[in-house]
């Protein structure tokens, strides 16, 4: 098993060689050949324009499943507090799209205990089917139960397609399942469609190398094809007038059988806020300057309704707070509008801000490199730009008012 | 013929470097701008067993005294974020733990060597004098024998860590034969009744560093703590010397490198006429040849390493190494402060630092005249 | 008690540049490194192994040159190290990874003394991969309760009680009993430097055993590419969407002009 070149057709273009990035393949006596460093990723296949390379692969019988078996579009509703989380209705939005690609129906599954309200809200999205697992015992999350619970429900019911929250909790019991069922997994995906040209399979992509580069990834072989979805990716839909099936399942669960516990949940003292939700944000780097400039950054967020965040730079300066900051290593965010405030763009910011709609970036280097995903730049001191938006933005509310 | 050094020797520049970036480098300016060696990174360099690496785990080290080669990487790496720090464990490593190895008493290294190794007590050598400097034969500094002690009188100056140091390695007068002085190395502790320490010194670079003035007035010193028996002193220090030179030369490699490395980003960060600096062949020659001054620096330095690890005569190896390294990295600093402009003159840039450090290198443990009369004279003895 | 510990050998990523035009990361000199959450993993190893007594093992599955991460974490303190190579475990996805993994977990296991409690301690999620599939996989394989998103940990006697991120505004405290995996966060500590005497005991006195399909007695049809339940279909340089303007003109032109750009853009 393994790449095979096909010493005669390769030309020794190098095409290969730059698709590869992991450095397993290389030119020898320009002829290409395969190294250690090789992850059979493929993408050498796909770049030869000789088909010199072929990917070679150790007839094993594998149990297959029968994929015809399975159908519809499930998405595991997280919740916590009793209170669905937004990922949800995000996943219902894609899941609603995938489903009617397929032309099958979308199904949320629930695990809960006092979700009656909530079932309500989610009604009224589009959903075909509801599954509501009801125990005293599903009023908080536990692992086990919901990957045995999970497990069984799949097994009983083949969907084809699983979408659960990248969130921690999602993270944290999707793996145990798609391992149970020996099915392919996907990780925290910022995309979903359906290849409609060929096997109807779900093309899941998802950001690798901290979002340097995307990978479309399908599980071929195996069902049923399961995701986590990356919060903030996809759109609320709209609401509906259309009533799905509630199928209720009342579950009697011994709290004994249980090995992994929660002893208790404490609040964090400081309030968290959700940036990740945010529909407008207000970012400040190092170009703010001071502790005492950053009001301005405030000010304008608060004249946008918009939370405050920061770069990696402001929050080790102190202006703001480790939790809005915005980057590799802290949150990505999503939101329609992302102003970026005298921050110069380094790789890591950007990553963390890629999937905004818009971006402004206020910066006086014309040479920042915020500038090149920028959607709107203005070039010139933050100091003098953000008091001159917030009168216009004032401007504008009063002409606004007037009208009316 | 090999010119790749061991995956170990990778590792430990692996980690070294990371631990410097880490640990020392942020805090390499403050110490710079108060003289001052920064106390929790001293703690941190004792927990890595920095002050022990050329000598044996019975001694306390880390047992890398037959690879002198590691020791080269971790004050070149060291050296790349503060040549103070380089010198300072370079100097407490090379010129008293290490000799006191070589030289010393079974009973000198179990009272001795160990502190010095595990990093309890700091070393220092002192033998420069007023009016002994490259002309070391000189030195007035006297010990005379009193029953069972020595009795030590007379002042060194410009000693490295002399004055934060426990013990010391000191050169002493203890005969004449002829014209010519005879002289001993003694240990002593920087307890003992009568030793002080004078000046602390100012200097232009390498300002964290300790450089004391040591003043020893009837200082009394037990008959066994004369290192490598008594009138052996010239050989010693020469031996000594050879050693040390290769401290020095592996903290420029380092220093150099550190140069090269801030100009090479700058020269890729920095846009005049509407490219970057480094698209202009002033520049760009500038780096060219800051590269291969450090780099041949670089070999010189393992070299001289090698052969001292394999038996071999190393003393003209580690005069050239620090002739040439010391040389690359003035000339790397100053090309490093020409390509930053006006920025380069400024504190907030390291290049300014790396600057005056390289100058002190030029100078310490044999200025480059003196080395270069070395050489000459091993070269002209020399049979082609 | 044993504790194993699972690394993986990546890029130093934050040195990664990308070739916009071909979407190839640019390797040439960057280091490999240590997956850095999972440093944290192998200090948390070393602190129990100091605070009660353990053996400490680390695992890796990857190509040869990882050996260079086992022997750094056994510079740190690591007992033993295993390392995971053969030509047939490339391209796995975490499934093939975990079943490997477990193999070898279930091999050094059979060969200690019977009924030996372990804990397996895996960092939350690779830099190159950022998938965090594979603890709560191999926690499954090897069929024994786990704690993600650990943040700080404590033990008592059988039982280990976790403080695990898994809600955003609020700590769970939860309890299991060991064997059991957790994944742990940056957050749970600092990792130690190897010291220098660690570095040359990782080279001198400990080695690192290469373990590769036979050794495992692994099921073909379960490790590398054809173990492997998803296959990577396309790669691509994530494209920045929309056109870019610059703004021109004076402070307040410039600041007009956008939000009426906004306005159009149905934002404001």
């Amino acid at each position: 098993m393994g790449i095979k070149i096909n010493k005669d057709l390769c030309t020794g273009c190098q095409s290969c060689l730059s698709v590869c990035n992991y450095g397993g393949i290389t030119i020898i006596n320009n002829v290409a050949a395969i190294t250690d460093e090789c992850t059979l990723c493929g993408a050498c296949v796909e770049a030869c324009p000789v088909g010199a390379i072929e990917i070679e692969m150790e007839e094993i019988a594998t149990e297959g499943v029968d994929v015809s078996q399975y159908r519809g579009v499930w998405i595991i509703g997280e919740h916590y507090n009793n209170k669905i989380q937004n990922v949800v209705y995000q996943m219902v939005g894609k899941g609603r799209e995938l489903a009617d690609k397929l032309q099958v129906n979308l199904t949320v599954v629930l695990l809960g205990s006092k979700l009656e309200e909530e079932l309500k809200e989610l009604s009224q999205y589009g959903v075909d089917e509801i599954i509501y697992v009801k125990s005293p015992i599903l009023k908080d999350y536990c692992t086990e139960l919901y990957v045995n619970i999970l497990t069984d429900l799949i097994n009983k019911h083949k969907p084809e397609i699983v979408l659960i929250g990248a969130t921690p909790i999602g993270r944290d019991f999707a793996p145990r399942i798609s391992k149970r069922l020996n099915t392919g997994l996907t990780a925290d995906c910022t995309g979903l469609d359906i290849d409609t040209k060929t096997r109807n399979l779900l093309l899941q992509t998802r950001p690798t190398w901290g979002g340097r580069i995307m990978a479309t990834i399908r599980t071929p072989h195996s069902r049923p094809q399961m995701s986590t979805v990356r919060p903030g990716m996809f759109k609320i839909p709209e609401k509906i007038e259309k009533q799905p099936q509630i199928k209720k399942i009342e579950m009697d669960i011994n709290e004994k059988d249980i090995i992994t516990k929660i002893v208790k949940i404490i609040k964090k003292e400081k309030k968290q806020i959700n940036l990740e939700d945010a529909e407008i944000i207000v970012a400040g780097g190092r170009g703010v300057g001071s502790k005492e400039n950053w009001k301005i950054i405030e000010e304008l967020a608060k004249k946008l309704n918009a939370e405050v965040a920061g770069s990696r730079v402001a929050v080790e300066l102190g202006w703001i707070d480790q939790d809005r900051q915005v980057g590799q290593t802290g949150k990505s965010v999503a939101p329609k509008l992302y102003i970026a405030c005298g921050i110069s763009g380094a790789i890591q910011h950007r990553v963390g801000i890629q999937c905004s709609d818009i971006i402004v970036a206020i910066n006086k280097d014309p040479n920042a490199a915020i500038f090149e995903m920028a959607h709107y730049g203005i070039v010139g001191d933050l100091h003098k730009v953000v008091p001159a938006l917030i009168e216009e933005l004032k401007r504008l509310k009063s002409e606004e008012e007037l009208k009316k | 013929m090999d010119f790749s050094i061991t995956k170990k020797q990778q590792m430990i520049r692996k980690i070294t470097r990371e631990f410097a970036e880490t640990y020392i480098a942020p805090v390499a300016e403050e110490s710079d701008k108060n003289s001052q060696l920064d106390p929790n990174v001293f703690k941190l360099i004792k927990e890595m067993n920095y002050f022990g690496i050329c000598i044996p785990r019975k001694y306390g080290g880390a047992g890398l005294h037959n690879d002198t080669i590691s020791f080269a990487i971790i004050v070149e790496e060291i050296g790349r974020v503060d040549a103070s720090w380089a010198i300072t464990v370079g100097v407490h490593c090379s010129v008293v733990a290490y000799p006191l190895y070589i030289f010393g008493t079974e009973e000198q290294k179990q009272k001795f060597l160990i502190p010095l190794a595990t990093g309890e007590k700091l070393g220092a050598f002192a033998l420069t004098e007023a009016n002994a400097g490259s002309d070391a034969a000189g030195i007035e500094t006297s010990a005379v024998l009193d029953g069972d002690e020595w009795v030590l009188n007379g002042s060194k100056i410009f000693a490295t860590n002399g004055g934060i140091a426990k013990t010391l390695l000191v050169a002493a007068k203890t005969g004449q034969r002829g014209r010519k002085s005879i002289f001993s190395v003694f240990i002593v502790d920087t307890d003992t009744k009568g030793f002080s320490v004078g000046v602390k010194e100012d200097k232009l670079g390498v300002r964290a560093s300790n450089t004391s003035e040591l003043v020893f007035q009837d200082v009394r010193v037990p008959k066994e703590n004369v290192l490598g028996g008594v009138g052996n002193g010239y050989q010693i220090v020469l031996k000594i010397l050879d050693f040390g030179r290769i401290l020095i030369a592996a903290q420029c490699v380092g220093l150099g490198q550190a140069a090269l490395e801030a100009s090479v980003k700058y020269a890729n960060e920095r846009e005049q006429f509407g490219r970057k600096i480094g698209k202009f062949q002033g520049i760009q020659w500038k780096i060219a040849d800051m590269g291969c001054a450090i780099e041949s620096a670089r070999l010189l330095t393992y070299k001289a390493a090698y052969m001292c690890d394999h038996g071999m005569d190393y003393g003209l190896a580690s005069s050239m190494a620090k002739l040439v390294a010391s040389e690359a990295a003035m000339q790397a600093t100053h090309y490093a402060v020409q390509i930053h402009g006006g920025y380069g003159l400024m504190k907030a840039y390291q290049v300014e630092r790396f600057f005056r450090d390289a100058k002190v290198a030029e100078i310490y443990e044999g200025t480059s005249e003196i080395q270069r009369m070395v050489i000459a004279n091993r070269l002209l003895r020399q049979t082609f | 008690m044993k504790v194993f510990v699972c690394i993986k050998q990546v890029p130093g990523v934050a040195e990664v540049k990308i070739d916009v035009t071909t979407g190839k990361l640019i390797r040439e000199g960057v280091p490999s490194i240590i997956n850095p959450v999972d440093k944290h993993a192998i200090e948390l190893a070393l602190q129990i192994k100091e605070e009660q007594g353990a053996e400490v093992i680390a695992l890796s599955m990857g190509p040869p040159q990882a050996e260079e991460a086992l022997r750094e974490a056994l510079a740190m303190g690591v007992d033993k190290a295993y390392l995971l190579t053969d030509k047939e475990f490339a391209g796995a996805d975490t499934l093939a990874t975990s079943y490997t993994l477990a193999l070898a977990i279930r091999k050094i296991l059979q060969e200690s003394e019977k009924n030996e409690k372990y804990l397996v301690i895996c960092g939350l999620q690779a830099i190159d991969g950022d998938t965090a599939q594979v603890g709560p996989e191999l926690a499954e394989e090897l069929n024994i309760p786990q704690i993600t998103y650990v943040q700080k940990i404590e033990f008592k006697g059988d039982k280990i009680i976790a403080e695990s991120a898994l809600r955003q505004d609020e700590v769970m405290v939860m309890e299991t009993r060991l064997p059991a995996l957790i994944t742990v966060l940056k957050e749970i500590n600092i990792p130690r430097f190897p010291t220098l005497i660690g570095i040359v005991d990782a080279y001198e006195k400990k080695e690192v055993v290469y373990l590769d399909t036979r050794q495992l007695n692994a099921d073909k049809r379960k490790i590398g590419l054809t173990g492997s339940q998803t296959q990577v279909w396309k790669i691509f340089v994530p494209q920045q969407k929309g056109e870019h303007i610059k703004l021109s003109g004076s402070v307040k032109e410039m600041v007009k002009q956008l939000c009426q750009y906004l306005k159009e853009d149905k934002i404001l």
